[in-house]
């Protein structure tokens, strides 16, 4: 827990108010019966009316007390707990904003949303249980316990029996129904796992007509649920009816035992009321105790989850001196070689080559031949293992990572569009981009066509994930909101495999002619999309296989050519 | 995921049908039903008359001589916690077992109902949406029935019971409760509106919290690639500033309830104790009587916190019943299809189709001929997408469909097997109407391989036997090997035994195309319709998917939307679709001489240049 304390920092005054008021209104809590016993033992015995109202009086005071004690605790524990809640949920989005793509690999998407959202509410719920029924209950039963002490210890040794049997019982039923728990949850998540399946294969199923067949399935995993959730609560509901019998039990016992010393003239009626007020209190507060670890067991896996991505560093990181100024776009390989962090396998090797400014490189290359990884060196997405990569005849490590990134422009196979107007989208690549360079970064992908027939143009909604646009239309978009960068080297990364033939000759065409001063470097599936370029890299198995114009490759390369005849048989968009 | 980035409904549109309707479940156990709420009550009742022992008890004490009624009392006392004990053993668990058999029934009726929905359905919602149902939603509706419905009908009891024993007791005493419970009922009034309030804008803020979360873990590569992070934190400290406060107002008002009613029941226990006192110097009242009256004091408060409470969960349970329901009423797909499909025939596979006419049933061979006529469709009323199609395929021909994404070549090939209902024309099957023709006979006939291939949890063997599931081990090899897929196969760790996770993500995409042609072929189709897409596959694989779709092919009737136009050149007719309409059709040779929108398509790059 140490290392998530100094987050509660900035709210510490609130997370110390707090329990302070909490103990408080604990302390009117148990004064109120007193004073009660009191009233009875007292005023009625001694029928003095004015001592009541007096005491009555004290009481009704300590009663309104306590209320703004709770009031203020139950505020200040709110702010001190979401407060630490939205620092840490800062700190870890922080955290994760400085990850390389190694630690994104490491970490999937999913996982770091569940990180982001569950476990940082959890978090907060915990510590603002801490605050409030970590403090209560101990201390509600502590003072409930002295005044019960005070009142007449010889008969707190009825707690001897009872607090050690409500402990037990609690500890055997939660043991007993722990791995029940944890197996319904499994049993949820499988029958989550058909509903999702038929969810999205839902044309398979139909076309398959196998309705009856998942039916059957999910029947299975419906039922198996049913009867462990059955098996779960025929131990859970024993806890509340077996709890409320300890502690009527212990009234009972207190009512026998307190009695004869009422009768015997030792104790008054009134204290023994009141004793009967602090053991409910007591058995309360034992409840609430033995919850309150349940709930923080919870925020234990939380705290590692959060913790696990705060102790990820990221292996890139920017240099002491960081240069900020680049000559050219020239990109030069020297003896290179690579494997992903935490894998000794390299998937590329001695890779040497290098690139003038403003030439336009085409790679091709089968499933596996690490194309991407290739060109990922260049904007230091992954550093090298060996060797080293130049831009601009300065080595990619010496540079302001953010301004080479600027420099580098890179367009990802896996791309996205964020919610928001397209304007907003394509100002990702320069925030102070205008209208008319916005509209020529379009026009030059190709995009302009379809976006200028919008009746909203450039205010066009984009959904999450851009996915109220065609796949092919998506790419388009994202080569524009990299063109806005004025880059000195583009990289495509199979950026146009889902555009049509014509646009994508067009795009290739707009980097040939009006881009020419971009260096440019092309992932291609197909030869059309790379045939073009200056000069073409076969990438074969992590080493290059050879280098060359279209022409020369169809020559001297027989994976080049391979590639070529399958896809001369004919191509369609 | 749509269900992110706005809150849910939190209250019901229409309380009382959704809460009869959800009554009507529990006639399936009404034993569990009854019995549990005469438990329940029980229960309560029995808790008040103990609590109401206490002034006999205490009382009996004054005298001497009561020593024997003192220890009588007792033992009722006793009895009655043994009574509570039992009953409220049996009445929750009465309640969870009603709760879980019939969320179980739910589930169930969920389940096998959205198994029949036609897909327009699953267009109009997405697949989060529908899976917050069948989780989030059911999971309230079961803690609402196993435990807040029993809770606020104790909650009820006890508060009536209670102060009918005040009134028994001491009706001057009642009086000052009375006029307590009007602040009670005022302050929980105050509190919980505001409570509602913020409890509402917690969870607006929480949606879109974890909507832009969702949106930028997502996308983080492409934060990075475009130096994005400091625009991305700022945005993210605004939003997570809005939570904390609404999230800090929403718990301060959710927990206050409870100091404030727990202060007002003291304050309420001061003045019945002054009011007490006054009272037994008078001699109107025993001891005995304040010191139960007393514990009535702290009882009645505390169902007007708990009710208050669990109203606000027991909405959010209804609310989502409600949206179960609207599931439920959904209209399953049309099948008034009398024409079957009977074995032992002389038609393809041995299969005929009984047609039931006016002279009773007439068998007729299956073939496979497949016909539009003036076929017009749209996947929403008013905007066609497929205008006047008409077209033929012969017995085992091959028909192409070529054009630019979003056409309307899936859309033809979905209405065959009538995945939707064509707004005008006909679809005839060997002749005969496909309405008229029993879906799952018709589907039985066709099989479709998709460019997303969707695999099952299970193992190969299991994946492949999706297709026909009284395939023998031999016809499942058979049927891989058909389709390329043998040697993969062979090479996984348990062969055709290895347990594919998650849709088969532990396969490459042209493997799971593979698996997915062979699923296909071990269905034996007479029809088949092939959405055959080899984007982002290497070339071989590229090659073993097209052996296997060529082998595939053989005496069906194919109908394949080509994204690549290698399977196109043999097709006995190709189809050029263009906003919904067959521009051009004819074989490879005559489109080409044709000169058109095909020709242009096959020589795009030479025009280009």
């Amino acid at each position: 827990m140490k290392e998530l304390i100094p987050y509660m920092k900035k709210y510490r005054v609130y997370a110390l108010l707090s329990p302070i008021m909490m103990i408080l209104e604990v302390l009117t809590d148990v004064s109120v019966p007193y004073l009660m016993s009191r009233i009875v033992d007292i005023g009625i015995a001694t029928q003095d009316i004015n001592y009541v109202v007096k005491v009555g009086i004290v009481m009704i005071f300590v009663a309104l007390a306590g209320m703004v004690f709770g009031i203020l605790s139950s505020h200040f524990g709110a702010r001190a707990g979401y407060g630490f809640a939205s620092e840490i949920r800062l700190a870890t989005f922080k955290k994760i904003q400085g990850f390389s793509f190694a630690n994104l690999d490491k970490f999937t998407v999913s996982s770091l949303i569940t990180r982001l959202t569950n476990d940082c509410n959890t978090i907060g719920q915990v510590a603002m249980m801490c605050l409030r029924m970590g403090i209560r209950a101990p201390s509600m039963m502590l003072l409930a316990l002295l005044m019960a002490l005070n009142i007449n210890s010889s008969l707190t040794l009825v707690f001897a029996v009872s607090i050690p049997a409500l402990v037990i019982i609690t500890l055997v039923v939660l043991t007993k129904a722990r791995p029940l728990f944890l197996e319904i949850q499994t049993r949820v998540d499988r029958i989550n796992a058909v509903i999702k399946e038929n969810l999205a294969g839902v044309g398979v199923v139909k076309s398959f007509n196998r309705q009856p067949h998942e039916e059957k399935r999910f029947k299975e995993r419906n039922d198996g649920l049913r009867d462990t959730a059955l098996k779960a609560i025929s131990i859970i509901v024993f806890v509340m009816p077996l709890l409320n019998l300890i502690i009527y039990s212990t009234i009972i016992a207190v009512l026998w035992f307190g009695g004869k010393q009422v009768t015997a003239g030792t104790m008054g009626q009134g204290e023994l009321i009141s004793f009967i007020t602090y053991i409910t209190q007591i058995m309360i507060s034992l409840m609430m105790i033995s919850m309150f670890f349940m709930q923080l067991l919870r925020g234990v896996a939380s705290k590692d989850r959060i913790l696990e991505v705060w102790n990820t560093e990221s292996e890139i990181n920017n240099p002491l001196e960081p240069v900020t100024a680049i000559q050219d776009g020239s990109i030069e390989f020297d003896n290179v070689s690579f494997a992903y962090p935490g894998s000794s396998e390299k998937v590329l090797w001695d890779i040497n080559l290098k690139i003038e400014s403003g030439e336009i490189i085409g790679i091709i290359g089968s499933t596996g031949s690490a194309k991407s990884t290739l060109v990922q060196l260049i904007p230091r997405l992954y550093d090298v293992t060996e060797g080293a990569v130049r831009v601009g005849g300065v080595d990619v490590r010496d540079y302001d990572l953010k301004f080479l990134r600027d420099q580098v422009a890179f367009v990802l196979q896996k791309n996205t569009l964020f919610s928001g107007t397209i304007r907003d989208n394509m100002k990702w690549g320069n925030e102070e981009a205008t209208d008319f360079e916005i509209i020529t970064a379009l026009k030059q992908a190709q995009a302009w066509e379809f976006v200028s027939k919008y009746e909203d143009g450039l205010d066009h909604w984009v959904e999450q994930g851009g996915s109220n646009f065609s796949g092919g239309q998506k790419q388009r978009l994202t080569i524009a909101r990299a063109l806005i960068k004025r880059p000195k080297v583009m990289i495509l990364d199979d950026s146009t495999s889902a555009v049509d033939m014509t646009t994508d000759a067009k795009i290739q065409r707009t980097f040939r002619e009006e881009l020419r001063g971009i260096t440019t470097i092309i992932i291609g599936q197909r030869i059309s999309s790379i045939q073009y370029a200056d000069r073409i890299i076969v990438l074969h198995e992590g080493q290059i296989e050879s280098v060359g114009s279209h022409d020369q490759l169809l020559e001297i390369s027989p994976i080049y050519r391979d590639i070529y005849e399958s896809q001369q048989k004919g191509v369609a968009s | 995921m749509k269900q992110h980035g706005r809150a849910p409904q939190l209250r019901p549109r229409n309380l009382r049908k959704t809460v009869v309707r959800m009554f009507s479940y529990f006639k399936y156990n009404k034993l569990l039903f009854v019995g549990g709420l005469i438990l329940i009550v029980l229960g309560s009742l029995a808790r008040i008359g103990a609590n109401g022992m206490l002034s006999p008890i205490i009382d009996s004490l004054v005298t001497e001589q009561s020593q024997a009624l003192f220890v009588k009392n007792l033992v009722v006392m006793g009895l009655i916690v043994i009574t509570i004990s039992i009953a409220e053993y049996l009445g929750n668990l009465f309640m969870a077992r009603l709760a879980q058999r019939t969320i179980h029934q739910i589930r169930t009726e969920m389940f096998s109902h959205v198994q029949k929905l036609p897909m327009s359905f699953f267009d109009r919602h997405s697949h989060g949406e529908l899976m917050s149902t069948f989780t989030n939603d059911v999971d309230m509706l079961n803690q609402a029935l196993e435990q807040n419905a029993s809770q606020i009908l104790i909650s009820a009891v006890t508060f009536i019971g209670t102060f009918i024993m005040m009134l028994v007791i001491s009706p001057a005493l009642t009086a000052i409760v009375v006029l307590m419970l009007v602040f009670m009922f005022a302050a929980t009034r105050y509190v919980g509106t505001r409570s509602a309030k913020y409890f509402r804008a917690q969870q607006a803020q929480l949606a879109d919290m974890n909507g832009y979360i969702e949106e930028m873990m997502s996308g983080q590569k492409v934060v990075q690639v475009f130096n994005y992070e400091d625009r991305a934190i700022n945005t993210f400290v605004d939003k997570n500033e809005r939570l904390r406060q609404t999230s800090t107002n929403a718990s301060t008002y959710g927990v206050m309830l409870m100091p404030i009613m727990g202060s007002l029941s003291f304050v309420l226990y001061g003045l019945v104790s002054m009011g007490g006192a006054y009272l037994a110097i008078l001699g109107i009242v025993t001891i005995g009587n304040i010191a139960a009256f007393l514990q009535f004091t702290r009882t009645i408060s505390r169902p007007i916190t708990q009710v208050s409470n669990q109203l606000n969960t027991l909405f959010a349970a209804i609310a989502g019943a409600e949206r179960i329901f609207n599931i439920l009423d959904q209209e399953p797909e049309a099948d008034q299809g009398e024409v079957r499909l009977v074995a032992d025939c002389s038609g393809k596979n041995g299969l005929c189709w009984a047609v039931p006419t006016e002279d009773g049933i007439v068998y007729q061979p299956l073939k496979g001929h497949i016909q539009f006529e003036d076929v017009d469709f749209g996947y929403v009323p008013g905007q066609r997408v497929l205008k006047n199609i008409s077209l033929w395929a012969k017995p085992g021909q091959k028909i192409a469909f070529v054009g630019s994404t979003g056409a309307g070549k899936t859309t033809i090939t979905n209405l065959i097997n009538r995945f939707y209902e064509i707004d005008k024309g006909k679809i005839l099957f060997d002749g005969i109407d496909i309405r008229r023709i029993n879906k799952h006979d018709l589907r039985s006939t066709m099989s479709i391989v998709l460019q997303d291939v969707y695999l099952f949890e299970g193992t190969v063997a299991d994946n492949i036997r999706y297709g026909r599931l009284d395939a023998t081990d031999e016809e499942v090899v058979e049927a891989a090997k058909l389709a390329n897929a043998h040697y993969f196969i062979q090479h996984l760790p348990q062969g055709y035994d290895t347990v594919l996770t998650a849709g088969g993500e532990n396969l490459s995409q042209g493997e799971r195309q593979l698996l997915s042609i062979a699923r296909a072929a071990v269905a034996n189709p007479t029809v088949l319709i092939l959405d055959e897409a080899t984007s982002s596959v290497d070339t071989r694989t590229e090659r073993l998917i097209g052996e296997g779709m060529d082998k595939l092919m053989e005496g069906r009737t194919t109908f394949v939307i080509a994204h690549r136009l290698s399977t196109v050149r043999d097709a006995d007719a190709i189809m050029v679709i263009e906003n919904g309409e067959i521009i051009e059709r004819g074989s490879h040779e005559e489109l080409m001489q044709q000169q058109g929108r095909y020709y242009a398509l096959n020589t795009g790059l030479v025009e280009l240049e």
